[in-house]
Formats: structure tokens, sequence, C-alpha cells
């Protein structure tokens, strides 16, 4: 793999089993992710857009194929190495948010960092400034609105300062103007701490802000 | 359209089948718990009611003395006086180890006479008269009354023979002493009821049944919080099915089903299950009572002399009051969320915060009317009187404890998780509140159970403990010795006298005492007396003053029951004598007093000492035994060594507990079942929670044993609180149950090793009931977490 690639996937391949028989959802989908390099993934439902980032973060195994991050070949890892690396070098941000309900707001912000020991409260508080959340940190996840809760999970990612930022149709639950006003601030960030993005998408217009795009169809690269 | 929908409201039994299982298991155990005891109560109700009717229960009046004992005299006075009484003799002979009830049949009232028993003119009753014949139950006519036939009565209890008078004031070792006189209840009365006795009218509640009452409320408490916490795993199953049911609720409303049909519908689903699992929980109950029966049997027999029989009968009153229970518990259980269904208008349904909302409204409440019991506990520790006052305590204490528990969770895990260190420790305990909802009503029926053992194990123990010492000061004599007439005893006492450091003689006799039947000994003046017997109030120079006449111990029971204090006097056969010492008589229902040997051989000169206690170096017990068996050529059970009465009172006493630890332990597992319960609903409910917490870098085994962790932690603070509540409950049970139920009051005793098998048995329940979920939580594919994050869209 290139020397400046922080993530690069080889003919990936993924299958389920359903009750209808083998459903293959990835077919040797190839491609690559310098570092500081944004990049959307769109294509229709069910083209296997959330499957891909679900199986870069070590979520899910793959059947064929290979993904290296960081150049560590992810196929040689155990349950146990899958979750560090989720834990130390990645980001995730979903688009129903998946805070965690028991915590309030500050310890939502800061809970990754704290799990891979690279908690910053200097730059914790920097996020929580730039996001305009610093005055909800005492707040619970159900007080706060669809936008404001987007934007916790968004710091939550990137307050271990992650080298990759998984981005599942982060901006999907809400309105345009929120939309554009949480993904203005993402990307600002994400070019602050020079990682680099991933994002499953639906809209063309964010897509298009983004450095490059990848279009899936049926399971398949297309463009 | 009914049809339709109540098929679709069942569906969800079908797609949640464990659901189903615990709902039907809970309501099935809280029923056999609760039906199990009962059974038990009726069978020995039953057994006292036959015994109660011998003589013809409400036909038949009794006169008895209130002051001094009845006579033959008594009765030849009244019948020269017209009076139509009849004269009974009622015992307990100790040696045959039965009841003896002595008549007259000549005289006995038509409606006194058992079914069966042959009247004037019969050809039996010449036998009967001459005391050849006698009676008992066909179960107790195998039983051996030397020189007697006994045939078979079907309407007499089991363990009683019914005998001519004569022939039972033989086998009661008594003269010309009655215990009543009993006359027709139609017929008038010649004149006013003679001084010195009292008319007890037919059907009036038997001593027996009254002794018993206590042990049975007793029961019936075990019984009933047993069925409480069974209803706690309903409630929780229950309320998981209607949260779960909730967009069902909204659908079934939208397309047009009134608010009334559709709570109609969950409440015709719900007494299905209802009727299905308390038909399996009175099958259980069945077999919980037959395998508790003989212990209760025993114990009834040991602690107070009532004969019940050993096998269980299926009577209706109880299997329908099992149901009724498992129908009544299920309206209990469900009534909130049926509440819910009929009262929230359709879209508020589907809206999760209205619940919560509801649900935290509802914890308020709960906690407040927690505190309210506490309060009313107290106060009716305070100005309470009597076993339904201590009951009252005991209901209080539990249930506002249960009721606060939520709520004091709650403030203790905010408490630590501010503390905690930021990360996944602060997560651990956050979550730990968050989960409290789910499993509050399995954690009240923990707290319930673990409470109930501390308390009932230290009451226990702390009986253990004082019967223990004082078996050792009350058994003081190493030897004990029957003799089977005064010319055997007089040339034993002869014998023994160069051999032995000092015979003892035991003399009694068997009187009514304070209104009921008691003993009165007769006591030397010894050592063995003065030095060891347990005395807990006495006047200086106690035992001077017993042996110059001028004074009576009396047990403790009775000077409970009855008020006596030191210097009170006490009415005896004889004159009254003032009480001068009480003393400890553990074990023994009835009444007792003891007095110096010649002030007790001037009042009862008839009495006879065939029984003698004999101190002697307990190396030289085995051989003077052996040498008294071969020169008196004795059967066995007229030498009892110290050792051997020690060790069978000690019996007596473990089996008097063992239903209340059967019943404790039976508890305990049903509050593991309702933890396990709650753990496994919930565990598809918090995979939302959990899912994130993964995706972020913990690993599947690592959350399966945080959430191991958590459950045993929430059951190792529930534990926590459960100590101080147990050990007031062994307070209130010492200090106010046991002496309103026994008549004895014992010291409570605190075991450090049974509170840490307490914090061991709530480890253990934790660790059980949380070991499934967490298991399949370990197993579960990633797909199944995967799909919380893909079910968002």
């Amino acid at each position: 793999m290139g020397g400046m690639d922080v993530l690069k996937i080889e003919a990936l391949g993924k299958a389920y089993a359903t009750a209808e028989g083998r459903v293959e959802v990835l077919r040797g989908v190839s491609l690559a992710l310098a570092k500081g390099e944004s990049l959307a993934l769109t294509g229709e439902s069910g083209s296997g857009k959330s499957t891909l980032l679900h199986l870069v973060a070590g979520l899910d195994r793959f059947d064929a194929g290979e993904i290296w991050l960081d150049g560590v070949a992810m196929s040689g890892l155990s349950d146990a190495g899958r979750a560090a690396v989720r834990r130390d070098r990645i980001g995730l941000v979903f688009q129903q948010f998946n805070l965690i309900p028991s915590l309030d707001v500050g310890a939502n912000l800061a809970f990754q960092a704290r799990l891979c020991g690279r908690h910053d409260p200097d730059w914790t508080r920097e996020l929580a400034e730039a996001l305009d959340i610093a005055g909800l940190l005492q707040r619970y996840p159900e007080a706060l609105s669809g936008g404001q809760q987007q934007r916790v999970a968004i710091g939550r990612a990137l307050a271990a300062r992650p080298g990759l930022i998984l981005a599942d149709e982060p901006t999907g639950n809400l309105d345009e103007a929120a939309a554009d006003r949480v993904m203005a601030l993402m990307l600002g960030l994400v070019a602050k701490t020079r990682a680099s993005l991933l994002m499953v998408t639906h809209s063309e217009r964010l897509a298009g802000r983004l450095d490059r795009r990848v279009h899936l169809s049926a399971g398949r690269v297309s463009g | 359209m009914t049809w339709t929908a109540l098929s679709a409201l069942m569906s969800h039994w079908r797609r949640h089948p464990l659901q189903l299982i615990l709902m039907i298991l809970g309501l099935a155990l809280a029923t056999a718990l609760w039906t199990g005891v009962q059974a038990i109560n009726a069978e020995a109700r039953a057994a006292y009611d036959k015994a109660a009717t011998v003589l013809g229960g409400e036909g038949v009046n009794r006169l008895e003395a209130s002051t001094a004992p009845l006579t033959m005299q008594d009765f030849a006075r009244l019948r020269r006086a017209g009076w139509p009484a009849s004269p009974v003799i009622e015992g307990r002979d100790r040696t045959l180890g039965l009841r003896v009830l002595g008549v007259d049949p000549l005289t006995l009232p038509q409606t006194a006479v058992p079914a069966g028993m042959p009247g004037v003119g019969a050809g039996d009753l010449a036998d009967f008269l001459a005391g050849k014949l006698g009676y008992a139950s066909p179960q107790s006519v195998g039983v051996a009354v030397p020189g007697v036939v006994l045939k078979p009565l079907p309407d007499l209890p089991p363990g009683l023979v019914l005998v001519d008078i004569g022939l039972g004031a033989q086998l009661l070792g008594v003269d010309q002493q009655i215990s009543a006189l009993l006359m027709d209840s139609v017929a008038d009365l010649p004149g006013p009821i003679p001084a010195g006795m009292v008319l007890k009218r037919g059907g009036a509640e038997l001593g027996l049944s009254r002794l018993t009452d206590s042990f049975h409320l007793n029961l019936t408490a075990f019984g009933f919080l047993a069925f409480v916490v069974g209803i706690f795993i309903v409630h929780a199953t229950a309320g998981l099915a209607f949260e779960h049911r909730r967009p069902v609720f909204r659908t079934l409303r939208a397309i047009g089903l009134s608010s009334r049909l559709l709570a109609v519908l969950v409440m015709v689903e719900m007494l299905v299950l209802a009727l299905i699992a308390g038909a399996l929980g009175v099958g259980l109950g069945y077999l919980v009572a037959g395998a508790l029966l003989p212990d209760v049997a025993a114990t009834l027999d040991g602690l107070y002399g009532a004969s019940v029989p050993g096998s269980l009968s299926l009577r209706p009153g109880w299997v329908l009051a099992g149901m009724g229970m498992a129908v009544v518990g299920t309206g209990v259980a469900a009534g909130g969320g049926l509440w819910q269904v009929w009262h929230l208008p359709p879209l508020e349904t589907a809206r999760p915060q209205a619940w919560a909302k509801a649900r935290a409204r509802m914890d308020r409440v709960q906690a407040g009317a927690g505190l309210a019991l506490l309060a009313v506990a107290g106060g009716t520790l305070l100005v309470g009187h009597g076993l339904y006052a201590g009951f009252a305590v005991l209901a209080g204490l539990l249930l506002g404890a249960a009721l606060v528990l939520p709520w004091v969770l709650a403030r203790t895990l905010r408490s630590i998780a501010r503390r905690a260190r930021p990360g996944l420790a602060q997560w651990f305990w956050a979550d730990a509140r968050a989960e409290l909802p789910g499993l509050r009503l399995a954690l009240m029926a923990l707290l319930l159970a673990l409470a109930a053992n501390v308390g009932v194990g230290t009451m226990v123990g702390s009986f253990r403990a004082t019967f223990t010492g004082w078996l050792d000061q009350r058994m003081a004599a190493e030897l004990y010795l029957n003799a089977e007439s005064q010319d055997q005893a007089a040339r034993m006492q002869d014998w023994l006298a160069p051999r032995v450091d000092a015979v003892l003689p035991v003399t009694l006799v068997e009187r009514d005492l304070l209104g009921q039947p008691g003993r009165i000994y007769g006591v030397v003046d010894h050592a063995t007396y003065r030095d060891h017997w347990p005395m807990l109030e006495q006047v200086p120079g106690v035992w001077d003053l017993l042996h110059q006449g001028k004074g009576v111990l009396v047990n403790e029971q009775a000077a409970r029951r009855s008020g006596l204090a030191l210097g009170d006097p006490l009415a005896l056969p004889g004159g009254e004598v003032p009480v001068i010492g009480i003393y400890s008589d553990y074990g023994n229902p009835e009444p007792q007093a003891i007095l110096g040997i010649a002030a007790f051989q001037a009042r009862f000169p008839e009495a006879k000492a065939l029984r003698f206690a004999l101190r002697l170096p307990p190396e030289a017990v085995a051989g003077l035994s052996a040498d008294l068996t071969r020169t008196f050529d004795l059967p066995p059970e007229a030498i009892s060594d110290q050792a051997t009465i020690k060790a069978f009172s000690l019996q007596v006493f473990e089996r008097t507990f063992a239903v209340t630890g059967a019943l404790n332990v039976l508890t305990l597992a049903v509050a593991a079942v309702a933890l396990l319960a709650s753990l496994l609903t919930l565990s598809g409910l918090r995979l939302p929670g959990l899912a994130p917490v993964w995706a972020l870098g913990v690993t599947q085994g690592r959350l399966a044993g945080l959430e191991f962790a958590r459950s045993v932690v929430l059951a190792l603070l529930t534990a926590v609180l459960a100590l101080p509540l147990g050990l007031m409950l062994a307070w209130v049970l010492l200090a106010v149950v046991n002496v309103e139920a026994f008549g004895w009051r014992l010291p409570m005793q605190v075991f450090p090793m049974d509170l840490v098998w307490l914090f061991g048995m709530a480890l253990a329940t934790g660790a059980l009931a949380a070991a499934w979920p967490a298991v399949q939580l370990y197993r579960r594919r990633p797909t199944d977490l995967l799909r919380v994050f893909a079910s968002a869209r």
C-alpha cells in the first residue's frame, strides 16, 4: 500500500445469509484515503455504503479482500484488536448520534478520549466552544435537540484526535440549515486536526463539499 | 374485529416466549408458596376442628374452674342441685404420647356423644365403663394402652383416645380432679353459675386453636411475603410486556378500537394467563405443602402437643383461594399498565416520554408511600399491642423499605457516579442508575427476601444460642429416671442413695393454672437448683423463701400472659402465694409453677414422685445406667441421660424452624427468578445503550463483564440496605411477635458469620441472575449490535 494512505481497501467482499439465500452486499470494493483527505461515499439504499463503513470500523468481519488502517491489516486482528483500533485510531459519527444516555454532555464528549487515555481538557474545551455546546455540558442527551446531539457526537469523535473519522449519514436526521451548520463545523475541525474523513451520505450537495466522491452501486464502486 | 385485535395482542407472547414463561412462572411460584401455606393451615385447622368437636362442639356448654380445680365432689353437688352436668377429664399421657379424654357415658349429654360411640344400653357399654374398651381415630387404634382394646371411631382426631372417666383419671395420674363439666347447650341452667366456675358457650375457641393461632399466623405471614415477592416478578414482566406493546396499542387505537374495548381485551388476556398460572401454582403448592407438612406436624406436636396428620388432603377451600390469589395478584401487578392503556390518549400511548413521566411521578408517590408506611410501622410499635400489631409493624417495615429502595439506590448510585473516575467507571455507575427503573421491582423483591433471611436467621440464631445455654442450666442433672410405681420408686431411692451425689425427686401435678392446663412442681432444696435454675427475675433470698413456703416461682410465659410481676399473688389450690421468681422455660406452651417440696406436699398430698434427677460424676453415668437397668429390670425409656434429652430438645427446636427456613430459601429463590426475569427482558432493551460503547472500542467480553458486575453490585447494594432492615425485623420478631406468640422474650444476638452469609447469598443471587444475560451479551453476534445503528435509519 502507498506510504501516505491512512486507509486502503482492496477487493473487499461481504455477504449475509438471509431466509431468501445468500446476499452479497459488497463485491470487490477497492479504494484508498490519504492523510487529511475527505471522501464521500454515495449510493442508493442497500448499495453497501454503511456495511463498508462498519467493516472499516471493525464492527463486523469481511469475507474477502483486505482493509489496511495505518498499514495494519484488519483481517489479522482479533475482536479485542479491532476494538483497540476503534478506540485508538477512529472517530465514529452515527446518523442517530448514539450518545450514551446515562452520561451528561461533558462526560459524553470526553468519553472516547478517556477510554484511549488521550483526554486533553484544553482540547475538549476548545471543541465544545467551537461546536457551540460549552453551555450544555451539564445536560443529559435527552434534553438536547437533534442538532445539538449531533454536535456532541462530532466532538466525541474528534476529542481523541483520531487519524480517521468515519461518519454515517451524520446530518441525515437534521433539517437543511442545521445540516449545513453541522457539516461546516465538522469539516473545519477535521481539517484542523489533519484527520481523514470517510463519510456516507445520500446528499449530493454535502458530498460535493468533500475532496473526493466514490459511488457504490450493488456492492461495487461505480464512479 | 375483536378477535383480530385479540390475536394481534396475543401475538406478542408468540414473539417473546421468554416473557410469557417468566410471567407464568412468577405467578405460579407466588401462588404455589401462598397455596402451600394455606393448605398446611387448612389441614391443621381441620385437625383442631375435629378435636374441638369431639364432644359436641356448639351443642355443648362447658363449666370450667375459675379458681380452684373442679373435683368429682363439685360434680356430685351440682347433680344433686339438678344440674344436668357430666364430668370430663382431659390431659396428655406423656408415656403413651396420647391426648386422653375421659367421659362418663351415663351422664354425657346426647349432643356430646361422638357418632358411632355406643350409648346407654349398648353391648359395648359395660366394657367401656369397666375400662376395658376405648375409642380412637382409625390412625391411632394401633397404639397400645395396657389392658384396653381400642376401637376405631372416624370422628375422633388422630392422637386422642376416648375412655371412661375412671380409666382417664388413672392414665393421667389424677384422682378426684376433673377438667370440666359438660351440659347440653339448649338446656336451661337450673340456677346461677356456682362460685368458682365459669360457663363457656359451645363453639367457643378451644385452647389448642388459640395457642397455635400465632404459629399459623407466622406461616401465613411468610406465605404472603413470598406471594408479594412473586407478584413483583409478574409486575416486572407485565410492565415490560405493556411497554413492548405500546406501538401495537397505538395502532389498534388508530384503526378504531375504543380504549374501553382495548382495556377489556387486555383484561381477558391477563385473566387467561392468571388462570393458567394459578392452576399451575396450586399444583406446585400442593407439592410444597406435602413436602413441608411432616415438619409442621412435628413442630405443632413438639411445641403445642397438637396432633396434625402428616399427609395432605385436597381441599376446595385453598384450591379456590389459590386461584383467586393468582387472579387478584395479576390484577394488582398489571393494574398500572391497564390503567395507562385505558386512560392515555391514542397518540400519547406511543410517546415514551409520556410513559416515563408517568413512571417518574409514580416513583415519587411510591417513595412517599414507603416513608409513610415506615412512619406507620414506627407508630404502631410505640402504641400497638398484640400479635396483629406486631405483624403490622413487620409489614409496614418491609413494604415501606421496599417502596423507598429505588429512591435510595438512585441517590446512592448518583453520588458514586459523581465521585467515580471519569470514563468507563463513570459510565458503569451512571448506567447502573439508568438501569434501575427496569430492575427496581426485582431489587425490591430481593430486598424483602434478604431482609427476611437476616431477620429470621438472627431470630433463630438468637433463639438457638439462648436455648442451648438455657438447656445447660435447666438440664443440670446427669441422669433422669422414671419409676413404674411408688414402691419401685422407694426401692430405687434406697438403692441409689449410696451410689450418687444426690437424688432429686421430680414431683408434679397437672392442674389448671391461670385458666389454662399447666403443671405445678415441688422441688427439694439442693444446690442444683440454687446454682443452675435459669431465673429471669427474683427477689433476694428466693430459694430460702421458696423452701420456707413463702412464695412460688412461675415460668416466663405464665408471667407474661397473666401480667404477673414479682410480689403478685398467684392463685393455687390451698390458697394464694406471692410470686418470688420468674424463670425462662423455652419451648413449653403451658404455664408452670414451682413450690418448695414441703409446701407442695401440703397442697397436693396425692402427688407421687415417680421421676428423679440424679447428680453424679459424668464418667459414672454409663456404669450406673447399666446397673440400674439390670437391678430393676428397667425398659430403655425409663432412663434418660442429659445428653440424650438435650439432643432431643435441640432436634425439636430445629424442626420447629425447619419450615420457616424452607420458606425463607424459597422466597430468596423467587427473588432470584424475579431478578433473572427482569435482566433477561431488559437485555434486549439495553442494546441501544450498550452498542455505542462497543462501537467506541470496548470489547463485547468486557461489556458482558461490566453488565455482570453491575447486576452483582446492585444486588450487593440491596444487601447493604437489607442488613439494617433485617436486624430491625429480627428485633421486632424477638421483642414483639415472639413475646405475643410464645410468651417468652429472647435476648437478640447478632452473628457476624450470618451477615457474611447474607452478602454471600446476595452475591450468589445477583451472580446467578446476571450470568445468563451476560453470557448472552458476550455471545451476541456483532450484527445484532450493528442493527442498533442500522435500525436508527
